[in-house]
C-alpha cells in the first residue's frame, strides 16, 4: 500500500494515528487533577515541538543513520530557515505557504554549500568541520549580520513592516490562505478537555509527510547506496562508484528536512533568534536520534517525542511537587527523598538528559527501538521475528 | 608597531589556554586514541578547584568579641577563618589572597584522580566502539559534568581573583621603548603565559627525557610491539589521560582570575579547543601547542578595530575560518603525521 510493504505501512499507520489523535492521547487526565497537570501534554505549544524535532530529527536520521556521518551542526539549518521564514512574513505576508516554501530553499541551498565543503573529509574531520560551519553562522547571525538577523533581539515582525502581499482582513498571526494557526477548538468531554489547534495539524501533516518521505528513501536504491557508503566506503569507490554525490544529495536532503523544521517553528510563533543555532542545539538534535534509536524508521519520532515530553515534565517539577508527591512517607524519608531527587528535576533537567544519553549510548546503542526489541525478545519468540528486519537496519555492518 | 605587539599579548593567553586543552586532548588521543569531548569539563573542573580552595581558605566561623559591640549594643560578632586559628591571622591573610596559586597544589590530586576514574570507569569500555560512540559518551559526560558543577555552585560565575601582587597593569611598552601607556597588559596574564610555558615544557621534558615517557612514545607509535615486550602500556596510557587531565585542570584554575569560572566555560573552550587539534594535526604534540597559539593570536589581530573595519565580524569567525581553510587545503592539520585519524 502507498508503494509501502506490509511492515512499513504498519509503521506508517501508526504514526499516522500517533500524529492526528495527538490531542486526544496526550490528555489520558481530566483537566484539574493533579496527574493531569503535571502529565498532561496535550496542549498545542507542546504538540507542535513534538511534531516539529520530529521531522529535523527524521531529517538528521536520513544523514546520521545512513551514512553515519555525524554531523554536530545541523541546528545551524533550523536557524536558516526560521530567518527565511521570519523575512517572508515581514516582507510578503502572514501566509505561511510562502514561507516555509522558502526556509527550505534556502536551508537546501546552504546545505549545498556547507555539504561540498565539509563532505571532502569524513570521520570526526566532518563531526568538526560542520560544528565550526555551525558556530560560525551563530557567530555572523549575532554580530555582523545584524541587519538580516537583528542580532541578540532576535528576528521578528513588526507593524511597520511592509508585508506587500498582505490582503486587508488577514489574520494578524501566521495563517494558512487565512486559516490563523492559532485557531483552535476544544472539546470537553466530562472533566477532560480536548484542543484542537490548526497550527499543530499543519505540523502533523508536515511530520506524516516527512515520515512517509523518509521510508521511501529508506527502502529506495538511492537508500541502499547510502549504507553500502557506512558500511565501506573504500570498497564502493573500488567498485568505480563515486560516493560523494549520493552523500552530499543525503546531506541536503537532511538540511531541507530541518529548514522545514526551522520554518515551521517560525510559522508557530513568527520570531527567530541565533541562539537557534547555537551548538548545543545541535548536541540536543543528536541526542534526541541517539535515544530514539539511529538507522531506524521510528527511532528518530520516538527519541524527539520522548525527550520533548520528558523535558517539560521533569523541568515542571519543583521542591513543592516532589512534597506533595511523596506526602504519604513519614517526614524523614520523604525529606531524604526530596533531597535525592531534588537535584535530578526542574532546574536540573539537563543532568537528568545527559546521564539518560550516556546510559543509552552505553548500554543501549540501538535506542529505544532496540530496547523495545530486547524487550519484546524477551517476552515472546514471534514479536523478534517480525522486528529482526528493522534491527538489520539499525546496526548493518556486512563483512568489511 | 605597539599595536601589534598589544594584540600578540593579547592572543597569548587566550592562545596559552587553548594550546594546554588541546596538549591534553592530544595526548589522550594519541595514546589512547580516543576522542574526548569531555576536555572542557576537565578546565572547567580545574577552574571550579580554584573557587573550592578559596571557599576552603575562606571558610569561617562566628567568634564573639566581647570588648567591641556593634550598632544594636550586642557583642560584636566577627567572622574568622578557620585557617586563621591554624596559621595565624597574618599568614592566613597572605594565603587566601594567593588562593589561586594555592589552588594548584588542589588540582593536580583532584585532576589526576578524576582523569583515572573516567578513564578505568568510562572510557576502558569504548576503545573497540566506533569514534562516533565515543564522541557520543564524553558529550554526555560533559554534559553530566558541567550540570553537576552548576548544582553545587549555581548557574553564576564565581569572581576569583588574582593574588593582589598580580592583579594590575603593566606597561611593557615603557620597557621597550614605545610611549607610555601604548601597550598596557594586565600582569596576571603575563603569568598565565609564562605559567602555561612551563607546563607545555614540563610535559615535553617528561616525555622525553624519562623512560616512562619514552616508553610511553613507544606505545604511541606501536602499542602492539611495546605490549609484546613485556610492558604494560595499557597502565601507563591510564596515568597518561590522568596527566592530560591534569593539564587541561591546571590550565582552568590559573584561568579563573581572567574568567569568572561558570559550568559552561568548558563548552565554550572545547569547541576551540577541537578545532585547535584540528588545525594543529591529529595526534601531533608540537602541532597542538603551535596552533594553540596561533589560533589564539590570530583571533587578537581579528579583533583590532583597523582589522574589523575592513572585514566586519571577522573576529568572531577568524578562527573557524582558519580551521575550514586548513582542513581542506592540508588534511593532516600543520603537522599532522601520516596515517592518523585518516579514514
Amino acid at each position: 500500500m502507498l508503494g509501502l510493504t506490509r511492515k512499513d505501512f504498519t509503521l506508517f499507520a501508526i504514526v499516522v494515528v500517533l500524529a492526528l489523535l495527538a490531542p486526544v492521547l496526550l490528555n489520558p487526565f481530566p483537566v484539574n487533577s493533579a496527574l493531569g497537570q503535571t502529565f498532561n501534554a496535550g496542549y498545542p505549544a507542546l504538540m507542535q515541538r513534538f511534531a516539529i524535532f520530529g521531522i529535523l530529527v527524521v531529517g538528521f536520521n536520513i544523514l546520521f543513520g545512513l551514512t553515519g556521518y555525524l554531523s554536530f551542526g545541523h541546528a545551524a539549518f533550523l536557524g536558516v530557515g526560521s530567518y527565511a521564514a521570519v523575512w517572508m512574513f515581514k516582507l510578503l505576508s502572514f501566509n505561511i505557504v510562502p514561507a516555509i516554501i522558502l526556509s527550505v530553499v534556502v536551508a537546501g541551498l546552504f546545505s549545498v554549500v556547507i555539504g561540498f565543503v565539509s563532505l571532502r573529509r569524513s570521520g570526526i574531520y566532518f563531526s568538526i568541520l560542520t560544528l565550526a560551519f555551525a558556530q560560525m553562522s551563530y557567530a555572523l547571525a549575532y554580530s555582523v549580520l545584524t541587519p538580516l538577523t537583528n542580532g541578540e533581539t532576535g528576528l521578528q515582525v513588526y507593524p511597520s513592516d511592509p508585508q506587500y502581499l498582505a490582503a486587508a482582513g488577514a489574520p494578524s498571526g501566521p495563517h494558512f490562505f487565512g486559516l490563523p494557526m492559532a485557531q483552535a477548538t476544544t472539546l470537553r468531554l466530562g472533566d477532560w478537555a480536548f484542543t484542537f489547534q490548526v497550527g499543530y495539524y499543519l505540523c502533523a501533516i508536515m511530520l506524516i509527510a516527512a515520515f512517509y518521505l523518509s521510508i521511501r528513501i529508506f527502502r529506495s536504491p538511492f537508500g541502499m547506496m547510502l549504507r553500502a557508503i557506512k558500511s565501506n566506503q573504500t570498497r564502493m569507490n573500488y567498485t568505480g562508484l563515486n560516493a560523494k554525490p549520493y552523500m552530499l544529495r543525503a546531506f541536503i536532503i537532511s538540511g531541507m528536512y530541518a529548514g522545514l523544521a526551522g520554518g515551521l517553528l517560525a510559522a508557530m510563533d513568527p520570531l527567530t533568534g541565533a541562539e537557534r543555532m547555537f551548538w548545543t542545539a545541535s548536541g540536543e538534535i543528536v541526542v534526541m536520534a541517539i535515544l530514539g534509536g539511529v538507522g531506524t524508521l521510528i527511532g528518530p519520532v520516538l527519541g524527539s517525542g520522548v525527550i520533548k515530553y520528558l523535558e517539560n515534565i521533569v523541568s515542571k517539577i519543583n521542591e513543592s511537587v516532589l512534597h506533595n508527591a511523596l506526602a504519604f512517607l513519614p517526614d524523614g524519608i520523604e525529606n531524604f527523598f526530596v533531597t535525592v531527587i531534588h537535584p535530578f528535576v526542574g532546574e536540573g533537567w539537563h543532568l537528568t538528559l545527559g546521564l539518560l544519553f550516556m546510559v543509552i549510548v552505553i548500554f543501549l546503542p540501538g535506542g529505544l527501538v532496540e530496547g523495545g526489541q530486547r524487550l519484546a525478545g524477551l517476552f515472546g519468540r514471534r514479536s523478534t521475528a517480525t522486528t529482526a528486519a528493522d534491527r538489520d537496519a539499525a546496526r548493518q555492518s556486512p563483512a568489511e | 608597531m605597539d599595536a601589534i605587539i598589544l594584540q600578540i599579548l593579547n592572543g597569548l593567553d587566550k592562545g596559552s589556554a587553548y594550546a594546554l586543552i588541546a596538549l591534553g586532548l592530544t595526548l589522550i588521543f594519541g595514546t589512547l586514541g580516543v576522542v574526548n569531548f569531555a576536555h572542557g569539563a576537565l578546565f572547567m573542573i580545574g577552574a571550579f578547584c580554584a573557587v573550592t580552595m578559596q571557599r576552603l581558605l575562606t571558610w569561617s566561623h562566628l567568634v564573639v568579641d566581647p570588648t567591641r559591640t556593634d550598632f544594636l549594643g550586642n557583642p560584636m560578632q566577627t567572622e574568622v577563618p578557620y585557617l586563621a586559628s591554624l596559621v595565624g591571622v597574618d599568614t592566613a591573610q597572605a594565603m587566601i589572597t594567593w588562593a589561586v596559586p594555592l589552588s594548584i597544589i588542589l588540582v593536580i590530586p583532584v585532576m589526576l584522580f578524576v582523569g583515572w576514574a573516567m578513564e578505568r570507569g568510562l572510557i576502558k569500555h569504548f576503545y573497540k566502539r566506533p569514534h562516533a560512540d565515543q564522541i557520543l559518551v564524553t558529550f554526555g559526560l560533559a554534559i553530566v559534568l558541567g550540570e553537576i558543577i552548576r548544582a553545587v555552585y549555581g548557574a553564576n560565575p564565581i569572581q576569583s581573583p588574582a593574588p593582589a601582587m598580580f592583579s594590575g597593569s603593566v606597561d611593557i611598552g615603557t620597557y621597550l621603548g614605545f610611549q607610555p601607556n601604548a601597550v598596557v597588559y594586565p600582569i596576571w596574564r603575563l603569568v598565565y603565559f609564562c605559567f602555561s610555558a612551563v607546563i607545555i615544557a614540563a610535559v615535553f621534558a617528561f616525555l622525553q627525557f624519562t623512560t616512562f615517557g619514552m616508553v610511553v612514545r613507544a606505545g604511541m607509535a606501536d602499542r602492539e610491539t611495546v605490549g609484546m615486550l613485556g610492558i604494560d602500556i595499557d597502565k601507563r596510557f591510564t596515568l597518561m589521560f590522568g596527566l592530560a587531565a591534569a593539564v587541561a585542570g591546571l590550565a582552568g584554575a590559573m584561568y579563573a582570575p581572567i574568567v569568572s569560572p561558570n559550568y559552561n566555560m568548558g563548552m565554550d573552550f572545547l569547541v576551540l579547543s577541537f578545532v585547535v587539534v584540528v588545525v594543529g594535526g591529529m595526534g601531533s604534540l608540537p602541532g597542538a601547542v603551535l596552533a594553540g597559539f596561533l589560533l589564539g593570536i590570530l583571533q587578537g589581530f581579528a579583533s583590532m578595530n583597523e582589522v574589523k573595519a575592513i572585514l566586519p565580524g571577522i573576529d568572531q569567525i577568524i578562527i573557524y575560518v582558519v580551521a575550514i581553510i586548513i582542513l581542506l587545503t592540508r588534511p593532516r592539520g600543520l603537522m599532522g603525521r601520516a596515517g592518523v585519524m585518516e579514514d
